[in-house]
């Protein structure tokens, strides 16, 4: 059985600012990280590799030489192989490019399952792991929040919806995209960073893909999203000042979170 | 010279900075308040496998660097100094003598439990009467058939009481002076050998701070460390290394406050607008910023060179001075940042510099390391 996790560095958004000029995230010595929901997906797949010896866990990134650091502390984590997909051919992708970029590189390294988290915190499309699905030609469950049961031909998963889980069972090969939030990540621990050094993150890049895959269909040129500008949006909500008791406080929230129909009488 | 951290350092100092920053520091106030021993701490640190980081995997450790180690020290002492110096003095002064002076027989003995974490070690050589003065050991050990007879009183001993392999320095010959100490293995539990009054302290309040006493305790004879009449040497060399670890606590305690202090001055609001705008801030801030930079200098230098076996003593002691009272200065200029709120223990800068004030003084005195210094410049 093996799980292939796709994961991607992204800044650490507790330490991130906005360039107000440029709209752009000041990426300057804010420290990388491994994006939240991908790393629960990990987890997720190292909770299986502990259950049963057969489970073999490896990751996938494309992303710029330095996404290396983030492939490393995943072996440290305790994942099989790593494989850093970097090129700068592949550069200024977005998520039609890349997905189409992955699922390349995922035919090139193999899987039974594949395992994405379900958005990235820097760019919060969601798109990459369904995109990924479609273009293998799986079957996806996103929103996953629980592994309940994995055998070799399904996968059995809860799905997290805003007002109900469903519990669905998938034939494998399969995608399903993680919520942080479902496990509370392993630490590294010493000894196993030391022996992650033993086991380098292999390097692919478009050459090792490029028979599947058209220089048109990758990197900027494969890509139809243009971004022309981003910018933050000024949050300004109207207030309303009331001078009320404390027991007429309570009833006017609850009012108002009614009328808004945040709640229900 | 390279400043940069290598990959395998960086990835030990993001492992440290999450076990910090999600573990230790939550309950760094409540190890204070109580003056408990943070076992909570030990527990993660032995998962974490921290307690053996720059001792051999065939012994048990992580087999990693000094450097490494040091990180550890200092990440860990940013939020809680009580957990920084349970590591250090496991590690640099429990540990330490065995890896360099044991035998293969004590390494496997004793190196092991200790570097796997699987037990904790502490080390015994200031008395009541030898402190700074470390050659008037009075503590005393007589060889006596298959055993050497301990009797005596360790005081201000960190780890005691929690630890469980000590090491001790006797006198085994009073004529020799120096030349007459010894060091020994001391295991916990061994007849006779007991824990005293637990101190109350200014600072680092967690830290298991006791006397040790020594009644007639036999220890048998293939626990001596070093050869009789070594102790001195196992000694000074022990704490030449210690002195890099309470130097990486010191640092870690001059950044912790520093990070609280950044936070307090951009948010604290007087004259209606935040304290960070002010230059007296910005100035202040900016003195402690490029102390804390050249402490580190000092304290990462001090333990490359003892990775590398090249002479430390000096830069050990060099790094012990600056980062101690660069220590004792941030904190202190940083309560005064704050104000009345930094004065109170609602936030965590009034414990650091509670906490600060002992990298003065233990494992060396500014004193000390000042005679260390001004000995190699006139040598």
């Amino acid at each position: 059985m093996k799980i292939v996790v796709l994961a991607k560095q992204v800044p650490d958004s507790t330490e991130i600012t906005v360039d107000k000029a440029t709209g752009t995230l000041v990426r300057d010595g804010v420290p990388s990280i491994i994006n939240p929901d991908d790393l629960a997906g990990l987890e997720a797949a190292l909770e299986l590799k502990d259950k049963s010896d057969d489970v073999v866990v490896e990751v996938l990134s494309m992303g710029p030489p330095q996404a290396a650091g983030m492939l490393q502390e995943a072996i440290a984590r305790g994942a099989d192989k790593a494989y850093l997909l970097t090129d700068r051919r592949l550069g200024g992708a977005d998520t039609c490019a890349t997905s189409r970029t992955l699922a390349a590189a995922l035919e090139k390294i193999g899987y039974d399952l594949i395992i994405a988290g379900r958005q990235a915190i820097d760019g919060d499309t969601a798109q990459v792991g369904p995109q990924t699905a479609e273009r293998l030609n799986l079957p996806q469950v996103t929103y996953v929040d629980e592994i309940m049961e994995i055998a070799p031909d399904h996968v059995k998963v809860k799905k997290s919806l805003e007002e109900e889980s469903q519990i669905i069972s998938v034939k494998l090969p399969a995608v399903i995209t993680t919520l942080s939030g479902m496990n509370k990540p392993r630490y590294m621990n010493c000894n196993d960073i030391v022996d992650s050094f033993n086991n380098p993150v292999e390097i692919l890049t478009y050459d090792d893909l490029a028979a599947d895959l058209p220089m048109e269909t990758i990197g900027l040129a494969g890509s139809p999203t243009q971004v022309f500008r981003t910018f933050t949006k000024d949050v300004t909500a109207a207030t309303e000042t009331f001078n009320l008791s404390a027991e007429e406080t309570g009833k006017k929230i609850a009012e108002t979170l009614n009328e808004k129909q945040l709640i229900k009488k | 010279m390279d400043f940069n951290l290598t990959e395998q350092q960086k990835l030990m100092q993001k492992l440290f900075r999450e076990v910090a920053q999600a573990e230790v520091k939550d309950n760094a106030a409540d190890v204070d308040e109580q003056e408990r021993f943070p076992k909570e701490n030990v527990e993660i640190l032995r998962q974490a496998k921290m307690l053996g980081i720059p001792y051999p995997r065939e012994y048990g450790g992580a087999g990693a660097d000094y450097l490494s180690y040091i990180l550890a020290v200092e990440e860990l002492s940013k939020t809680c100094a009580t957990t920084g110096v349970v590591l250090s003095a496991h590690t640099s002064l429990g540990t330490w003598p065995i890896a360099q002076y044991g035998t293969p027989e004590q390494k496997e003995k004793f190196l092991k439990p200790l570097a796997s974490g699987e037990k904790l070690g502490a080390f015994g050589l200031t008395e009541p009467n030898a402190g700074t003065d470390a050659a008037g050991q009075q503590t005393t050990a007589v060889l006596d058939g298959d055993a050497y007879v301990l009797n005596g009183t360790k005081i201000f001993i960190t780890n005691a009481g929690e630890a469980d392999i000590y090491i001790i320095f006797a006198m085994t010959d009073k004529s020799k002076g120096n030349r007459g100490i010894s060091a020994f293995i001391v295991e916990k539990g061994t007849p006779g050998f007991t824990i005293g009054q637990h101190e109350k302290k200014l600072g680092i309040r967690g830290s298991a701070t006791s006397e040790l006493i020594f009644n007639n305790v036999r220890v048998p004879k293939e626990n001596l460390l070093g050869g009789e009449g070594k102790g001195f040497r196992v000694a000074m060399s022990t704490l030449d290394g210690g002195r890099i670890g309470i130097a990486a606590q010191a640092l870690g305690i001059a950044e912790g406050a520093m990070e609280e202090t950044v936070k307090y001055v951009k948010e604290r609001k007087q004259f209606g607008r935040p304290i960070a705008k002010f230059q007296n801030t910005q100035f202040v801030l900016a003195n402690l910023q490029t102390q804390i930079d050249a402490a580190k200098m000092l304290v990462y230098r001090a333990a490359m060179a003892k990775e590398e076996n090249k002479p430390y003593t000096v830069l050990a002691a060099e790094a012990k001075l600056f980062a101690s009272e660069v220590a004792m200065d941030v904190t202190t200029k940083c309560i005064q940042l704050m104000g009345g709120y930094g004065y109170t223990r609602d936030l965590p800068v009034e414990r650091m510099f509670r906490d600060a004030k002992i990298t003065e003084i233990y494992e060396g005195t500014s004193e000390v390391q000042r005679m260390v210094i001004s000995g190699a410049v006139l040598k």
